[in-house]
């Protein structure tokens, strides 16, 4: 954007140090979640929930698993080109 | 009593006065209305009101308990959000429509008799069709009319339990129905049709995101949700909504991940979300219908912030694909942030609405013992969170520099998104408030749990780490310009296909009649009575000639004098006899 505008101004998420300072945020949020599980009560209601770290595990691999379905096995079935139905 | 009107109607009058009013008056009477409608319906006592008898039937308009007085609390609400979020629109035809569908709305949702229910059924539908059509272009218009055809479907099938449940039950009565018979069957069909129930679900991906950037915000609330409230109120317990639930919270959200234009995301997001509620209506203890009635209430506001949202970027950028935007939250960053509470909300974070409301369900779900059950609502909130928690704002407001610089939205859009975007705080922060208005009063239902919030904390945040380090790997589905097929395929490439029967069919039967009969069988018969005499004539006097000796040149030349003398009527008086002698004589062997 540079370019066209001489003087813009360099946006929040266009400094990479911000990025990586938002990233860090982030990974120390999921690694406080991660030891937080050990210092509450648990309250389980089905036996996996009381596995350590059930849900981030769980989180991350379904995550990862919906993705891929939908990508290489929906998108081959149903995708079409914008014209389809003219 | 003297001092109140039914709900509806303050809408449906509003409606029609819209077009009487110029200028600013219009704002200030399009506001109002919502506020004066929402004092008339707390002033209503519970109960049965505003019956009317006629042709020997009792209609009911005004059946007031505790779950009709939820809708009707967040129908208020969300028309009002979504009237000032339209204020800009100069068209009236948008706020006449956008009325109608809201008053009809709320007719149904307080009609205490299934036929001003089906009256008020299908105002929701013309309400909803003009709302798509007023976008004014040829894939609105397209997308309008399957709209319209599949919800007639719908509505007939309705209308046929409707007529039938009365023959068998001598009421019309609208309370709990049950799945007992034929007529409960259709009945039920023709609400899971506006449920968009999986498989009849495709009108509702295929119109919504083709209406007006206004409108949509209309259409996300109304239809489904009235929909779920008569499913709550005549088929809690019914075991096979469970199914049908959970199945609905699941399969939307493989579509959504591969979906290009952002407002079909949010359609596949409402599917999705509305089989939270019909889970819960299927379950049925007082648990689930609360979760299920709560989740209508968060998720009108955060749904309709969702499509208020992408509905600023579409108004201010013309665009709505993935692939067409991106990095607008340089320029639009109230929108931005106002995106990211309505997906934080849906997706369930703590503190937001969806988390307070969306895990009565699910806790419903462990209750009862159904664990596949919980297994897939727990897998589609992954979902949720992958398509309207990180894609919407991702694709929209960050993501790849599109380059587009927008204004921001305009300031009657900002304010009606900031006031959603409070409430779906609110209602996070300070769950109590909404938990009193449930229909069964919340007892050992605690949303936050230390474990609760750990355990969804991590489920979330470890499913957005998923998709930062997919993206990173370049393994995310990279945004493609394309559609995506679904169940509308059978009746639009299906309409085709008997359009293209029907045309070879009896188009067919044309051409062949034309051929025999027109060009075939006229022409014979015109040749017959020109020149049949002709040639009956020489086929007996060309043996006669060629035994008189004429041969070649010399026949040719008879017959034509012959031919020449009959066309003309002049054939001397003995070739006349002959012919009229060997016609006698035809005539006598013949007969």
């Amino acid at each position: 954007m540079k370019e066209k505008v001489g003087e813009e101004k360099k946006f929040f998420f266009e400094k990479p140090r911000n990025v990586k300072i938002a990233f860090g945020y982030f990974l120390g949020v999921l690694a406080g979640l991660l030891i937080a599980e050990f210092f509450i009560h648990k309250h389980v209601l089905l036996p996996w929930e009381g596995w350590p770290e059930f849900y981030a595990v769980f989180g991350f691999v379904t995550f990862v698993l919906i993705v891929f379905a939908a990508k290489h096995i929906l998108r081959p079935i149903v995708g079409r080109r914008e014209d389809y139905y003219d | 009593m003297i001092d109140v009107v039914p709900p509806a109607l303050i809408f449906i009058v509003g409606a029609l006065v819209v077009p009487l009013i110029k200028g600013k008056w219009k704002s200030a009477f399009l506001l109002l209305l919502p506020v004066i409608g929402f004092i008339n319906l707390i002033n209503i006592p519970e109960g049965s009101n505003f019956i009317v008898s006629a042709f020997g039937l009792k209609f009911i308009f005004g059946r007031v308990d505790r779950l009709s007085l939820l809708f009707g609390y967040i129908y208020h609400i969300i028309a009002f959000v979504a009237l000032l979020y339209s204020l800009h629109v100069k068209d009236d035809l948008q706020h006449f429509a956008g009325l109608i569908y809201s008053g009809s709305a709320l007719g149904v949702v307080f009609a205490g008799d299934l036929l001003s229910l089906f009256i008020f059924w299908e105002m929701l539908t013309v309400g909803s069709a003009i709302l798509i059509w007023s976008r004014r272009t040829t894939a609105a218009t397209l997308a309008g009319y399957r709209y319209v055809l599949v919800h007639a479907v719908g509505g007939l099938c309705l209308l046929t339990g409707i007529v039938l449940y009365l023959r068998e039950t001598g009421s019309l009565q609208f309370g709990y129905i049950g799945l007992n018979s034929t007529a409960s069957l259709l009945i039920l069909l023709g609400f899971g049709v506006n449920a968009a129930w999986p498989v009849l679900h495709a009108w509702l991906p295929d119109a919504y995101p083709e209406s007006t950037p206004t409108g949509t915000v209309f259409l996300s609330v109304y239809t489904t949700k009235t929909a779920v409230y008569t499913l709550a109120r005549g088929f809690a317990g019914t075991e096979i909504l469970i199914w049908i639930g959970a199945i609905m919270t699941v399969f939307p959200v493989f579509f959504a991940v591969i979906e290009n234009n952002l407002r079909r995301v949010l359609s596949y997001s409402l599917i999705n979300q509305v089989g939270y509620m019909v889970c819960g209506v299927g379950i049925g203890t007082q648990l689930a219908i609360n979760g299920a009635v709560s989740h209508v209430f968060a998720h009108c506001l955060y749904k309709a912030l969702l499509f208020m949202s992408m509905g600023a970027v579409l108004h201010r950028t013309g665009k709505i694909n993935c692939t067409a935007l991106g990095g607008l939250y340089r320029t639009m960053p109230i929108t931005a942030i106002c995106c990211i509470v309505a997906a934080a909300s849906i997706s369930g974070f703590p503190f937001l609405s969806g988390f307070v409301t969306k895990s009565m369900t699910i806790q419903a779900a462990v209750e009862n013992h159904l664990v596949i059950i919980w297994f897939l609502l727990m897998v589609a909130s992954i979902g949720v969170l992958e398509h309207a928690g990180i894609k919407v704002p991702y694709f929209a407001f960050f993501g790849h520099d599109s380059g587009l610089r927008p204004k921001e939205a305009p300031l009657n859009m900002c304010f009606a998104m900031c006031i959603s975007a409070f409430l779906c705080i609110a209602i996070g922060l300070f769950p109590n408030y909404l938990y009193k208005l449930l229909p069964y009063p919340v007892v050992d239902f605690v949303p936050y749990s230390a474990s609760h919030v750990v355990g969804m904390a991590q489920l979330l945040l470890f499913s957005a780490l998923a998709f930062v380090l997919l993206l990173a790997a370049g393994v995310y589905p990279p945004e493609r310009r394309g559609i995506n097929i679904d169940a509308d395929w059978f009746y639009r490439k299906g309409g085709r296909l008997f359009y293209f029967v029907m045309d070879k069919c009896f188009n067919g039967i044309n051409r062949i009649s034309e051929v025999i009969f027109v060009g075939g069988l006229a022409g014979f018969l015109g040749r017959i009575s020109r020149d049949g005499h002709i040639r009956a004539a020489l086929l007996f006097l060309v043996p006669v000639l060629t035994a008189g000796g004429a041969t070649g040149e010399k026949l040719t030349l008879k017959k034509a004098s012959v031919r020449a003398a009959l066309q003309t009527g002049t054939s001397p008086v003995g070739i006349s006899a002959a012919i009229a002698t060997i016609f006698l004589i035809v005539v006598y062997v013949l007969l």
